[in-house]
């Protein structure tokens, strides 16, 4: 299979603090995935572990500290024009309403967008080309025509952002949040159209999320990030399915599941996150519960299981 | 007797009244609701947002402030042995009440405390307002002993809120509202803004607190699973309206209006990639709701008289209420 995007040993170091107290915070970490043509794949981990971090990079909004971002074997930091990037990687935000500017059209994000990238230079052919993108995730250009954003409900609006990233044919969409502000009844459509995307138009998505049932529902492929590290990534059914490292199990113990029959057990412990961001040795053994000695000593290496890469001490090179 | 609900409305009506360029547009946030809620009990209400969950809280607080408005029907707190109408009550009263019988947690922990104010002033404001002649000291003593008890850090009490993560100060503002022990808790969207984990610690905590001080806590929520984990009664809202109501576990494995079924057929479940749809169409608006029933333009069993009549909230089953013309109505 063809790779789409291949992030290579991507970090990002962050120094807060003042002058005379300076402490460096690596948020991403030497991250490595590869996503292949029309794929699914997930970035999932809890707020404050560096995936928002890593799409920022991979749309150029942040430059990486160390590491490289290889779009079909091009890098970004060697890529002159920049139009040629955001035609082929396009983004979807978190919240839509913030996404739009209130006071504008929604359309003219559309024509905008079409005029810039050179799409088409007629407006019928403009308006051909957009409708033909908005039928594409179930709205046309008559039903957003003259409307303001507040017009429209939060899935709806969602799907126009959606619509618009597709207008440059782009080949990687990068979905940072994208259901979270979207109501619960309307979720799932969001969810569905970035499959069918997938299916019927080859375009491979970043899913970057909390949710692990819908990340397990859509995408075909995951990685779980804990403080700036890929501790586990596979395939969905088995990294989800079969969780082998601590934190995969803890976060899918957290989920509330939608069964009054099975109620949670036990019960967690949080931790401030610098506190753990600056550890030696294994970042989440503050909180295992099957840390040993080595674990806060020794920084642990990625192993492949069955197919399933691992970063944990229980899993060693035998 | 006893009265058996201890927080019971009757058709309350709360709507908000907007002026815009001279013309006045009435938007019905919460249209003839009628909840009875029992002692030690996690009640849950779900819905979608723009519903008028978080305005039923209000006028449950009785908060009510322009532009949100009462027009009709009643809110009732049973205070010792007899019930009270709230908006009754002289202000000082109501006042009173708050912290000590019944307390408010609010959507988004960022906004709750003071950003130029340690924890600790927002603590003391709390307490002395509320208890009398006591030396500063002792009231000092009674905020950390009641932040360990609930497993907190009492260190927290020095910092300011913005030195804390949004999972901590959200546990914080539930040991707030809870430090007079109140008998009912309203919590609104109490995580929606954290993440997973941060999500169960802050979900324990209200368990905790509510197994502690056998009350009652109203938790409103738009995620069906946190409703399944940790209610035992809950209603669903929409456009304004309470369109079911009854035990959750009835709720999850039997519902019976088509919006609950719908909603519950679309969580998406870990080991399941089958197929699920969203409920079809876009929610009402409260401006101009739909006539009739308020769900007909999105549900498949639409009739000609759902379209004309409004259905009511009726008893179908043990402890299961549903407004559906399928099912009586």
């Amino acid at each position: 299979m063809e790779a789409v995007l291949v992030v290579k040993n991507l970090t990002k170091v962050f120094t807060l603090g003042s002058l005379f107290s300076r402490i460096r915070l690596t948020a991403v970490d030497h991250i490595s995935f590869t996503m292949k043509k029309a794929e699914i794949f997930t970035l999932a981990g809890e707020s404050g572990c560096g995936k928002t971090t890593t799409a920022r990079m991979i749309l150029g909004f942040e430059s990486p500290t160390e590491g490289e971002i290889l779009y079909r074997g091009q890098s970004l930091k060697n890529q002159k024009d920049r139009w040629s990037w955001f035609r082929e990687v396009q983004a979807v935000f978190q919240n839509p309403f913030e996404t739009f500017n209130p006071l504008r059209k929604v359309e003219e994000y559309f024509f905008e967008t079409v005029y810039n990238y050179r799409i088409a230079t007629q407006k019928k052919e403009a308006e051909d080309w957009i409708d033909e993108k908005l039928q594409a995730v179930g709205l046309s250009l008559e039903e957003i025509r003259g409307k303001y954003p507040a017009e429209f409900s939060g899935g709806q609006l969602q799907r126009a952002s959606i619509a618009r990233a597709l207008l440059t044919n782009p080949s990687l969409l990068v979905a940072d949040e994208p259901v979270s502000m979207v109501d619960a009844s309307l979720r799932m459509s969001i969810v569905n159209l970035f499959r069918k995307l997938c299916d019927a138009f080859a375009v491979s998505v970043l899913y970057i999320t909390h949710d692990l049932a819908t990340a397990y529902y859509v995408s075909d492929r995951i990685a779980v990030m804990f403080r700036g590290n890929i501790v586990e990534m596979g395939k969905v059914e088995e990294v989800l399915g079969n969780p082998r490292h601590p934190y995969t199990r803890l976060l899918l113990e957290s989920i509330p599941e939608p069964d009054p029959a099975k109620k949670r057990k036990g019960k967690v412990v949080l931790f401030e996150e610098s506190e753990e961001y600056l550890r030696r040795g294994c970042r989440f053994a503050l909180r295992c519960r099957e840390a040993e000695d080595i674990c806060r000593e020794e920084v642990p290496e990625e192993v492949e299981v069955n197919g399933v890469l691992v970063r944990c001490h229980r899993y060693r090179k035998t | 007797m006893l009265p058996e609900y201890i927080l019971r409305t009757e058709t309350l009506e709360a709507f908000y009244v907007l002026d815009i360029f001279g013309e006045k547009r009435i938007i019905k946030a919460v249209n003839r609701v009628s909840l009875r809620v029992r002692e030690n009990e996690v009640y849950g209400i779900a819905g979608e947002s723009g519903c008028g969950k978080t305005t039923l809280l209000r006028a449950l607080f009785a908060a009510v402030e322009p532009p949100l408005r009462i027009f009709g029907g009643q809110v009732f707190y049973r205070i010792g042995n007899e019930e009270v109408d709230v908006f009754s009550l002289p202000p000082e009263r109501k006042r009173k009440l708050r912290f000590e019988y019944i307390a408010y947690i609010p959507q988004g922990s960022m906004s709750v405390f003071n950003p130029v104010k340690t924890i600790r002033t927002t603590f003391l404001d709390v307490l002395e307002s509320h208890v009398r002649g006591r030396a500063r000291e002792e009231l000092l003593a009674t905020a950390r002993e009641h932040l360990e008890k609930l497993g907190l850090p009492s260190r927290v009490l020095n910092a300011y809120p913005h030195q804390l993560s949004g999972g901590m100060r959200q546990r914080i503002a539930i040991a707030l509202a809870t430090l007079l022990e109140p008998r009912i808790i309203l919590a609104d969207e109490p995580t929606t803004a954290l993440d997973v984990v941060a999500q169960r610690a802050v979900l324990d905590l209200l368990e905790e607190v509510q197994k502690r001080l056998r009350n009652t806590v109203i938790l409103v929520t738009h995620d069906m699973g946190i409703h399944a984990t940790v209610t035992q009664r809950m209603a669903i809202m929409y456009a304004g309206k309470i369109v079911e109501e009854g035990r959750t576990e009835d709720i999850f494995s039997s519902p019976l209006h088509p919006y609950t079924q719908y909603l519950i057929r679309s969580l998406p479940r870990i080991g399941d990639k089958t197929p699920r749809e969203s409920v079809p169409g876009a929610p009402p608006s409260l401006v101009q709701p739909p006539p009739g029933c308020a769900f007909h333009p999105r549900c498949p069993h639409v009739s000609d008289r759902c379209q004309k009549e409004e259905p009511e909230l009726l008893l179908a089953g043990n402890d299961h209420y549903v407004a559906c013309f399928l099912k009586g109505g």
